[in-house]
């Protein structure tokens, strides 16, 4: 699978599922991204055709949710939700508990 | 990363709920995406260079903001308070442009090159759009573009983008944080930064928006009962207007001639004494069953006027907001529990926390001195801030960051020990009196005490001695006297000698603008 730079702002989608994603912010370095077991694609680019949602994985990425790394150095922000689970380097990203923030508006 | 992200999400999610409720006229995510779409079509198919809004709040307003997104150009407010050459002057600064406005607006218009005029109706009744729009991927490209109301000089295009946007909402917002019913009422102008992250916040939150398209403090009370409004924002100005207005209706006859006389602009800014009814254990609070948070910015709030509204609204949560439109909004905050421990404690380093802006947000603040030297807590110097929603750029000017990414506020304020940010008015408003830095507040709130003054501006006056010298105009209350004597000796008892002021002028009243910000420099010309 190919590693890919995870720049803040960017978006990738799923190319298994409708699902999609920004990066909130990210370590320096490559990673392999990927939904479902199949790498996401950045940006604008077309999706692959033919690929399908690694068997046995029943996982779903939710609109809204924030998804972490074990250190926290990686969150991603689902912008529209589908079938699949979050991986980085193979490693299943967790939801990030919703904290109390600064708001004014 | 472009803010209309933030609209797919909501639409996407929470369709069916409504989003934008103004009269009589309600459109819910689903239709706000579906007229944003619409709407960047037409503004494609024009040739447009920015989306510009010369109009009252309305429906229109919002979907603008995201039309101008989808289509990829920035999206331009104007202040439409300003005078009709001031308003074609920055029309033409725009150009190519698609400009949405209504009725009267309309009228200070001259015709422009390249600017399609099109009604507000129209505009938000055009045909809906069977492409779906792709969202631009350049995380650099403007989203907005806000023309400041320049202390001196031309105004200035302040430029958010939209990774500047979207950074501050993924940093301060829950994704569909709101519930079902909640509803935030908007009275902030279009053209304020406030405006627009009202705008922004609601919709990431799925919040329902309920929009007056002015402000006055009855119609604001009536809106906020039949809407359910949860949450509200506010300018200082506004919160005095609706506690003066509970304490005149809710008051004993005798004192209704005093209220009517004081009922002008003016005087609506003004820090009165608290009333009868008013002062502690002697309050009836409110019945605003579903307000919930009330957050308040965009000026200097009167320590009385907070004070009153947490009497009146025992159970609403107040928020102080302290941003600016260079940093796309809200940089610190005073939350609901620094506002209670304030107000409960006898400790004066906790319960001056009152009159400060709070901790800052998702940002890094500094204060430094002149020379550029970090300054430690409790000194006074320059406010800096730092993070990725800080734009602190000019269309013209260019960026106004230095070289590690720190904007100047041209605030001044300090830091206590805990974090918390006070600000001491702005860096341009210091009256430098023979080298010596002297603050205009200091001395008005001196001035304030004195039981004739209603209200009172200091600002710097040439002198032949000193380079500056301290000027003040006072404006008095109906009936009460003061002469100048007495004023001078009340700065020169509390204060020392150099804050007295050596010239003060008495005035009906002092010129505001339409948020409240006393205008400097318009009193400046007074003692030239």
């Amino acid at each position: 699978m190919a590693k890919t730079a995870l720049k803040a702002g960017a978006r990738f989608k799923s190319a298994v599922s409708d699902a999609q994603v920004m990066i909130v912010k990210a370590p320096a370095g490559e990673f392999e991204l990927a939904c479902g077991g199949v790498a996401m694609v950045g940006g604008t680019a077309p999706v692959p055709e033919g690929a399908t949602l690694a068997a046995g994985d029943a996982g779903e990425v939710l609109i809204g949710k924030r998804y972490v790394n074990a250190d926290e150095s990686l969150e991603l922000l689902c912008t529209k939700g589908g079938k699949g689970t979050l991986t980085l380097d193979g490693v299943a990203l967790e939801i990030k508990q919703a904290k109390q923030l600064p708001s004014s508006d | 990363m472009n803010i209309a992200t933030i609209l797919d999400m909501a639409a996407e999610a929470f369709g069916d709920r409504v989003a934008v409720a103004s009269g009589a006229s309600r459109f819910t995510y689903a239709q706000l995406r579906e007229r944003a779409c619409a709407a960047a079509a037409a503004i494609k198919a024009s040739g447009a260079q920015y989306v510009a809004l010369l109009d009252v709040n309305s429906p229109a307003a919002p979907v603008a903001i995201f039309a101008a997104a989808y289509a990829g150009i920035p999206y331009v407010p104007l202040n439409y308070r300003l005078t009709a050459p001031e308003i074609n002057e920055l029309v033409e600064r725009v150009a190519p442009a698609y400009l949405i406005t209504s009725g009267e607006y309309a009228k200070l218009l001259q015709p422009h090159a390249g600017v399609t005029v099109v009604d507000r109706a129209a505009f938000l009744s055009l045909p809906a759009s069977d492409a779906v729009p792709e969202i631009g991927d350049d995380p650099r490209a403007v989203a907005v573009q806000l023309f400041t109301s320049g202390t001196t000089g031309k105004p200035k295009a302040a430029i958010l983008r939209h990774e500047n946007l979207m950074s501050y909402i993924v940093g301060t917002v829950e994704f569909a944080a709101a519930d079902d019913n909640d509803a935030i009422i908007v009275t902030v102008p279009p053209y304020h930064i406030a405006g627009i992250s009202a705008v922004l916040s609601s919709t990431y939150a799925c919040r329902r928006m309920v929009q007056l398209d002015g402000f006055d403090a009855k119609a604001w009370l009536a809106a906020c009962r039949e809407h359910a409004v949860s949450n509200a924002f506010l300018v200082p100005t506004m919160l005095q207007r609706i506690v003066d207005h509970l304490a005149e209706s809710g008051e004993p006859a005798s004192r209704r001639e005093r209220s009517a006389a004081g009922e002008s602009d003016e005087a609506a800014t003004a820090p009165a004494p608290a009333p009868a009814s008013l002062r502690e254990g002697a309050v009836s609070p409110v019945h605003l069953p579903a307000l919930r948070s009330l957050a308040y910015g965009g000026g200097k709030m009167p320590l009385a006027t907070i004070q009153k509204a947490m009497q009146l609204f025992p159970h609403v949560d107040f928020t102080n907001a302290y941003g600016l439109t260079e940093t796309s909004s809200t940089i610190a905050v005073l939350g609901p529990e620094d506002h209670r421990a304030a107000a409960a404690s006898s400790d004066p380093a906790v319960r001056r926390r009152l009159g400060s802006v709070g901790k800052p947000g998702a940002v890094e603040i500094q204060i430094r001195d002149e020379a550029g030297r970090v300054l430690g807590t409790e000194e006074a110097g320059l406010v800096f801030v730092r993070g990725p929603q800080v734009s602190g750029e000019y269309l013209q000017q260019g960026s106004q960051l230095d070289a590690d990414g720190w904007f100047p506020t041209k605030d001044r304020g300090y830091l206590d020990a805990e974090g918390y940010l006070f600000l001491d008015g702005r860096a341009d408003d210091v009256i430098v009196r023979g080298g010596e830095n002297i603050s205009p507040g200091e001395i008005e709130d001196v001035l304030l005490s004195h039981p004739a003054v209603a209200d009172a501006a200091v600002v710097a006056m040439p002198d032949e001695q000193w380079g500056e010298g301290v000027a003040a105009a006072i404006v008095l209350k109906p009936g009460a006297a003061a002469n100048i004597g007495e004023l001078q000796e009340l700065v020169k008892g509390k204060l020392r000698s150099s804050r007295v002021p050596q010239k003060i002028v008495f005035k009906d009243a002092l010129p505001y603008n339409e948020l409240g910000k006393v205008l400097r420099r318009v009193i400046r010309q007074e003692f030239v």
